[in-house]
């Protein structure tokens, strides 16, 4: 019987939670209970891959009204892989939150930190199983307007100047979406994703159906912040609370992502999107510069927040390079990528939280030293940062792999060649941060400094040890993202 | 195409370009949060006008419409514009506190006063 009502459960559980932790109004027991939801629903989203993988996709009719009048989630590998990299990596993330929390916000801003959190989290799960269109642009609402807050309660001013530009850029982004909704609206008279995908076929040659689609996809690429529409990401990853930044950065880009998945390939389907229009030449062209461009600015920040933010934007144009491929192992890459980028970035934005915590500061040249001071948390961000450069041994190697394996089989040696490129850019930026931690001396302060606490440990090196784990033994996420990519070009078809 | 046929749209072009227009072009904080509204009202037109049928009436049941074959409009994309509404507000709500707290901050809402601060 329960096992019916999963889907549901999965939205509604973080939902209802988020306006309970008002009422408890306690820190402490509001991230208790704010992380034993999380953890609640990484549990039903284990359980909805499970049945997924075995039985094939979930279809729930909301209210029991079926589906082309009702609302309906529908959730297939793809989704329910994406709904566990995000539970669990919120869950890890809480787990640390209660002491950086404490040491960044006043304790009276902590509770509302919690609801805000959980409201990302339900708007970020309802993108992922909702199987209507007019639907996913209230869930890609919720879950803005509750990172907007979330970035707003930085410490530093600059914070709220984050959270206003970028409240700008993703009203615009979900606006453009709403154009494209109502635009399909116009053509078909029906906003479930599936009856979408039927209907656009027949009317691949219309011009009403060109603008949705220009409309949509730019609207998605403003909220992924692909090159050249990026400019509002670095200072919100920034300015925000450590565990703010390490939640969005680890998971709202990839949900992105999702969406991008899920309309190029399902809704408007594969034939339409690569041969009506110059999707691949686009995609691919942004994704390579996107990554050159990135990775060199990343280089030159002084603050190491900074650097990863600009990191973040690279990894996502690696992600749009191997989608724009259009074949399954470019998808396979992508796919990989988005589970392998969360950990990666999980652990390093979680360590540099723990930094944080610390020394009160993430402009790099007050590491000096530090590596020595706190040995055990900068080993995590070498090991993050190995990662991200794409050391063997690492999930970042096993991206890469895959990356340069899509691209080869085409034959584009000069793309592999830009992807084994930016990893050495990825280098240099990580350098840095190394040389400062462990090369240069400490100064006077620096020496009082002392390990980061046992509690915040815990869930760097959870995440920071699944780097390492899944890039050794790659089964279970090869066997996850083929089945993925097998059931997105399988619905093209 | 006549102009007359589809004025509606061509308003909600005017208006949606004015409105990304000021959102770009205004230093002013609320100004942007103005053109930003206007940006997203063209949006809620487009939807009420797609929903509209020559000669048909507001979709409202009542004795009188249930026994005469009256034409309704389409009630969907009005119920999705209430929904949007809604998140319209919450937007515009979210930005104007937001500016609030600039104001504090700064002691300014102007854009190119607030990224001078910044740089120094």
């Amino acid at each position: 019987m329960m096992s019916n009502q999963l889907a549901i459960l999965q939205v509604v559980i973080p939902l209802i939670a988020a306006p309970l932790c008002l009422l408890v109004r306690h820190a402490k027991l509001t991230w208790l209970f704010a992380l034993t939801i999380s953890a609640l629903c990484s549990v039903i989203a284990l359980l909805l891959l499970q049945q997924v993988t075995t039985h094939g996709p979930v279809v729930y009719a909301l209210g029991d009204w079926q589906a082309p009048i009702g609302i309906e989630y529908r959730i297939d590998v793809l989704g329910a892989y994406l709904l566990t990299i995000v539970t669990s990596i919120s869950t890890i993330i809480l787990l640390a939150s209660s002491s950086i929390n404490k040491s960044e916000l006043s304790k009276q801003k902590q509770p509302l930190f919690y609801v805000a959190y959980l409201l990302c989290l339900t708007g970020m799960l309802g993108i992922i199983v909702t199987g209507d269109v007019f639907n996913l642009f209230i869930f890609i609402e919720i879950s803005a307007l509750a990172s907007y807050t979330l970035i707003a309660m930085g410490k530093d001013r600059r914070a709220l100047t984050a959270a206003f530009s970028y409240l700008l850029v993703g009203t615009l982004g979900a606006t453009f979406i709403l154009i494209g909704i109502g635009l399909m609206y116009m053509l078909t008279g029906t906003l479930n994703m599936h009856d979408l995908s039927v209907r656009l076929v027949e009317l691949s040659q219309s011009r009403t159906l060109f603008t949705a689609f220009s409309f949509f996809i730019v609207g998605v690429c403003l909220k992924l912040a692909l090159f050249p529409l990026h400019w509002w990401l670095p200072n919100a990853y920034t300015y925000s609370p450590s565990v703010a930044s390490a939640f969005l950065a680890a998971t709202a880009t990839k949900v992105a992502i999702y969406i991008l998945l899920r309309f190029i390939f399902g809704v408007f389907g594969q034939e339409f999107s690569f041969s009506a229009l110059p999707l691949q030449n686009i995609l691919m062209t942004l994704g390579i510069v996107g990554i050159l461009v990135a990775s060199t600015m990343a280089i030159y920040q002084k603050n190491a927040k900074q650097i990863l933010a600009y990191s973040s934007i690279a990894q996502i144009a690696y992600m749009i390079l191997t989608l724009g491929f259009n074949s399954h192992n470019g998808l396979l890459a992508t796919l990989i990528h988005i589970f392998n980028h969360a950990l990666m970035k999980g652990a390093l934005f979680l360590a540099l939280a723990a930094v944080m915590y610390r020394i009160g500061s993430m402009e790099i040249k007050q590491f000096a030293g530090l590596g020595k001071q706190m040995p055990w948390t900068f080993a995590a961000i070498v090991i993050g940062g190995l990662s991200l450069v794409g050391i063997p041994l690492t999930v970042g190697f096993i991206s890469k792999w895959y990356m340069i394996v899509a691209s080869l089989e085409n034959g584009w040696w000069p793309v592999a060649l830009v992807i084994v490129f930016g990893s050495l850019l990825a280098a240099v930026y990580v350098w840095r941060i190394f040389e400062t931690a462990y090369l240069q001396t400490a100064h006077e302060p620096n020496k009082q400094i002392k390990e980061a606490p046992l509690r915040l440990l815990i869930p760097v090196w959870l995440l920071t040890l699944a780097n390492i784990y899944f890039g050794i033994d790659v089964r279970f996420t090869q066997n996850i993202a083929e089945l993925a990519t097998q059931s997105i070009l399988g619905s093209a078809m | 195409m006549n102009v007359a046929e589809s004025f509606n749209y061509w308003a909600v072009m005017i208006l949606m370009m004015s409105g990304l227009y000021i959102l770009i072009a205004q230093g002013n904080l609320v100004k942007k949060v103005i053109g930003l509204t206007i940006f997203q009202t063209s949006v809620f037109i487009l939807y009420i006008s797609m929903a509209n049928i020559t000669g048909a009436s507001a979709p409202v049941i009542s004795e009188a419409s249930s026994q005469t074959n009256l034409l309704f409009s389409n009630p969907l994309p009005h119920v999705m514009i209430l929904t949007a509404i809604v998140v319209g507000i919450s937007t515009t709500a979210l930005a104007l506190s937001l500016i609030i707290r600039i104001k504090r901050a700064y002691d300014t809402i102007e854009e190119d006063e607030i990224h001078d601060m910044d740089a120094q």
